[in-house]
């Protein structure tokens, strides 16, 4: 995350939303994979851009964040679960914990995800937010 | 014909209230709110900034446009709290709405508005046939020094306008711009806040840029202020605009649906911005709307806007601006605090 050309390489998939599909199996993937686990070599793996849309699948309260994270505790972790299947794991802001639940719908949404320092580079990409 | 193809908003989630403010300081808080105008402003949250604001804004502009990322031209993003000294914002909008690679893009910089010029640049590359579709967007996450009148007003917010021929929702009908060397406001680029010239900031700056541009725009298109139904000047109060149309002659009627910063406070960038979009919400075809931007330093630009057909048509598309305005969480002082990393060690 915060060497500048491996955090760059991920651009379209923090930015975007960006992960892969399997044509053989119709089966969605994000991240995004190089080969299909179902298929292996039959596979036919295509770039898939999500919609962003999904639902929350499970969520838990961070008080006690990882290194780098602590001006943002308490915060919202959730896995999302998207419309077109895949599952992810991210932040849902602008809400309380009372304002979660399973199940309900959220999209996603653009956020600063880690800046490194006060002169390092600051790294965006999606963050989630309960759909109004 | 040069139009808005499409528009998008944005404005955070939080707002502190001016009340809550007073109380921290010891000021009169009825006193200030009546003063200003300003009962609250948005606060962006720890992982919002200018580019954050502009991507969420442009992301509904391109929805609202019905357009391919691929087919935007130019990005221009203008603002006075880009999140890098050296490394420009439009690039990073330019890869969230997918227009990248093949476009130009740049970081425009002239207080509260460079959004409008980001728009007037759009303007000339449309009809000259440079690009198909330019975006230009006006977004601020504005600081006041603690304890300064400014820390009243100063919030954040995002408005993207995409400029371009086809399918416009609005005719832009024409521009002119008034622009002096005026030092009212300004920040040298070590220092954290900004320094205004108190009173100064009125009349030779604000009043004279706002009326000048406005009457320039309406001689060079021979209309009065009759002939416009809404108009949208830059707020950096609520009480300068109201004091402008009153000198223009404008009923004050007209500004109402375009006056945000009661409820949002000064967006700076993002303030004319935000004002058009919140009257494009609900004009209807055929009315008329003068919008003149401020800038420190000082300028302004005055556009006259038709509103078309079109705009029915897309509205379902639309995120309106008071969804956002409405959609709210208050802070008090001491999470406002940290929301603003205003404490050196945060
Ligand atoms: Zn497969």
């Amino acid at each position: 995350m915060l060497g500048s050309p491996s955090s760059w390489r991920r651009i379209p998939e923090r930015y975007g939303l960006i992960g892969s599909r399997c044509e053989t199996c119709k089966t969605n993937y994000f991240p995004s994979r190089q080969i299909c686990p179902v298929c292996r070599r039959r596979g036919k793996i295509v770039e898939k851009a999500y919609t962003g849309k999904g639902k929350i699948y499970s969520f838990t309260k961070v008080n006690v964040p990882p290194a780098g994270f602590e001006i943002e505790a308490p915060y919202m972790l959730a896995i999302i679960e998207l419309d077109e299947g895949p599952k992810l794991t991210a932040q849902v802001v602008d809400c309380e914990e009372r304002d979660v639940k399973i199940g309900l719908p959220v999209r996603m949404v653009f956020r600063k995800i880690q800046e490194s320092g006060r002169e390092g580079l600051i790294h965006y990409g999606f963050k989630f937010a309960l759909s109004k | 014909m040069i139009g808005i193809v499409g528009y998008g908003a944005y404005v955070p989630h939080y707002r502190i209230k001016a009340e809550e403010i007073a109380r921290t300081w010891g000021e009169d808080g009825w006193r200030i709110i009546k003063g200003l105008g300003v009962q609250e402003k948005s606060v962006p949250d720890l992982d919002e900034d200018t580019a954050t604001m502009a991507v969420e804004s442009a992301r509904n502009a391109v929805v609202h446009a019905g357009i391919k990322g691929k087919s935007i031209g130019a990005v221009f993003v203008g603002s006075e709290s880009h999140p890098y000294a050296v490394k420009p914002t439009a690039t990073i909008v330019a890869e969230a709405v997918g227009a990248t690679p093949h476009l130009t893009a740049a970081d425009f910089e002239f207080a509260c508005k460079a959004g409008t010029t980001a728009i007037q640049c759009c303007m000339g590359m449309v009809s000259s046939g440079m690009v198909e579709y330019g975006l230009a967007i006006g977004a601020d996450t504005a600081q006041g020094r603690p304890g300064d009148a400014l820390e009243y007003t100063a919030s954040a917010g995002a408005g993207s306008f995409i400029i371009g021929k086809k399918n416009a929702v609005a005719e832009i009908l024409g521009t002119y711009s008034y622009t002096t060397d005026t030092p009212d406001f300004w920040r040298r680029p070590s220092a954290d806040f900004p320094s205004h010239g108190g009173r100064f900031t009125g009349e030779p700056a604000y009043f004279k840029h706002v009326v000048n541009a406005s009457k320039g725009l309406m001689e060079k298109m021979k209309i009065g202020p009759e002939d416009v139904d809404y108009v949208v000047f830059h707020q950096p109060n609520a009480k300068f605009p109201r004091h402008a149309a009153k000198i223009l002659g404008i009923d004050s009627k007209k500004l109402e649906p375009g006056l945000l910063t009661p409820l949002i406070g000064n967006t700076y960038s993002g303030a004319s911005m935000l004002g058009l979009a919140a009257v494009l919400d609900v004009a209807k075809p055929g009315q008329h709307v003068l919008v003149t931007s401020f800038g420190s330093g000082a300028g302004s630009d005055s556009f006259l806007i038709k509103i078309k057909d079109e705009i029915e048509e897309k509205r379902s598309r639309l995120v309106p601006v008071m969804n956002y305005v409405n959609n709210k969480e208050y802070l008090d002082y001491a999470l406002y605090v940290k929301h603003r990393k205003k404490l050196k060690s945060l």
